[in-house]
């Protein structure tokens, strides 16, 4: 067909029969199917993870900005989350697409506790922060938004890496059969990021659970996610199910795409020219004008002392 | 020339019916419905409208050799001028929303980003093709516009350079209008080159 039909269009459709509602109904469906075996089990541990949910009163944070932030509306509608649909309104249409349950975390390398960890085991409940991030997509727009997790230092350290662990490597679910987005090779699924290990480690690196009080829904990247808010949106891996130890630089998924492009550093730096974007401005979600994108996000204070000497137009 | 046919009613219709996608980018934008982004779904629907009007107008010569029914030849401009009017408004959200008329950045832009060079240069083809759509120019030009007009399969190749280079990993989109426009281009080279073989066509 010539003319496809405008999304505006679309949306008003899946109002009237919702998608996504008729896929949770199913998912609650064949919960209740399999809900012989650990009834009460499942419905504990089901719960705790359901999006929506709140999380307490999670401590403040003196690296919280006060600046004004994104409605929770735009922070979950307009997402880029490809294992669930390459369009900004894909992941939340398709969120049910992810299991989050059961859900573990693979690690691996030069630490010494290697195993699985389940979510709780990696991030204590009981010591949950809310950071307010700004978060800045390459592709020039930017949202503040309040997340929920501990310090990745703090899982780490209980992981206790090794002499030889110079980076960490991230992985993200690969779910072929029930992720629409990795039915087709856009990317090299699955999708990996990686830190070196300083910036791992560093306080503003959020191992994350939540956002706006509530659990991560799934289209920022349930159950379990990190945050580095002075480096592009896309370095802060969704949706872990693996953490890797290792001695040298890991491949990441948009480098491995399109590596004169996207960096494994991949710093805010309205400096560094990107051949699609100027980086110079960002429009915040939801204001008209354009802002002018600071150094590191805005955190350059905290951050800028892990690349002195580096020459940053060439690690980008 | 007139075919009873071809009633007066069909082109306003027609007109009507090419204003519906900016009428409801209008209504969109006056009742915030436009999604999160509402600048980022105007520039990207007028361009999405623009390749769909420069591919319309390009099947109407297909159409007519296909279908046998001359009187579609009169539509023809109207679908070009709005491919231009799409155009128009994709260039000014551009140049308003994303770069606020700041020129030396857009400069900057076009020199730096070859998908904005490839833009700009199909909007710059069209200018001279909307210019000279009148009966009066067609008329004064002679043989000369029919060349002239050609420019639009250029300007149609530059629009989709724009499509492939800004996206970013997900190809499907500007294949699909990639191989719309490979059709009625194979079409054209067909029929010229077995036209005066048969005579009819």
């Amino acid at each position: 067909m010539l003319i496809r039909i405008p999304k505006r269009s679309d949306e008003k459709e899946s109002a009237v029969t919702d998608p996504e509602i008729y896929r949770q109904r199913r998912v609650f469906m064949q919960q209740c199917a399999a809900g012989m075996a650990g009834l009460a089990g499942g419905l504990l541990v089901g719960g705790q993870a359901q999006a929506g949910l709140t999380l307490g009163t999670p401590r403040s944070s003196p690296y919280s900005t006060d600046e004004e932030l994104t409605p929770m509306h735009a922070a979950t509608h307009y997402n880029n989350f490809y294992e669930l649909g390459y369009k900004k309104e894909d992941p939340s249409r398709n969120a049910a697409a992810l299991k989050t349950e059961p859900w573990t975390v693979e690690v691996e390398g030069y630490c010494e506790n290697p195993g699985t960890y389940a979510v709780e085991d990696l991030v204590p409940m009981d010591q949950l922060e809310e950071r307010i991030y700004r978060l800045r997509c390459v592709e020039a727009w930017s949202m503040v938004i309040p997340w929920v997790g501990v310090p990745l230092a703090t899982a780490l350290k209980k992981l206790r890496p090794t002499s030889q662990a110079r980076y960490v490597a991230f992985q993200t679910i690969l779910d072929p059969e029930n992720l629409p987005g990795q039915r087709r090779n856009v990317l090299d699924w699955p999708y990996v990021e990686g830190l070196r290990i300083d910036e791992a480690m560093h306080p503003l690196t959020l191992l994350t659970v939540g956002m706006y009080g509530q659990v991560l829904p799934n289209q920022n990247g349930a159950p379990i996610r990190i945050v580095v808010p002075w480096k592009y949106g896309f370095k802060s891996i969704k949706s872990i199910v693996r953490i890797r130890f290792v001695e040298g630089q890991p491949p990441t998924a948009w480098n491995q795409a399109t590596p004169n492009e996207y960096g494994f550093y991949s710093n805010v730096n309205p400096e560094v020219n990107h051949p699609r974007w100027s980086q110079r401005r960002e429009r915040r979600i939801g204001e008209f004008r354009k802002r002018k994108t600071l150094m590191f996000n805005g955190y350059a204070e905290e951050v800028a002392h892990l690349y002195s000497g580096m020459d940053l137009h060439k690690y980008f | 020339m007139r075919t009873p046919t071809a009633a007066g009613w069909v082109k306003p219709a027609l007109f009507l019916l090419c204003l519906v996608p900016v009428i409801d980018l209008a209504h969109g934008a006056w009742t915030n419905t436009l999604g999160v982004n509402p600048l980022e779904t105007l520039t990207r629907s007028t361009g999405t409208w623009t390749l769909r009007f420069l591919l319309l107008t390009l099947l109407v010569t297909p159409l007519i050799r296909v279908m046998r029914t001359p009187a579609l030849l009169r539509y023809r401009r109207m679908l070009g001028l709005f491919a231009f009017f799409y155009a128009s408004i994709h260039l000014g959200t551009y140049l308003w929303f994303d770069k606020f008329f700041d020129w030396q950045e857009i400069w900057l832009d076009i020199q730096d980003r070859l998908f904005i060079t490839a833009g700009v240069t199909a909007f710059l083809l069209l200018v001279p093709l909307a210019l000279t759509s009148t009966r009066r120019a067609q008329r004064a030009l002679g043989n000369a516009w029919n060349r002239l007009h050609r420019l639009i399969y250029v300007a149609t190749f530059a629009g989709l350079l724009h499509y492939f280079w800004l996206v970013k990993a997900d190809y499907l989109e500007p294949i699909i209008y990639a191989s719309i426009f490979a059709v009625l281009m194979l079409a054209r080279i067909r029929k010229s080159s077995t036209v005066n073989v048969s005579g009819v066509s």
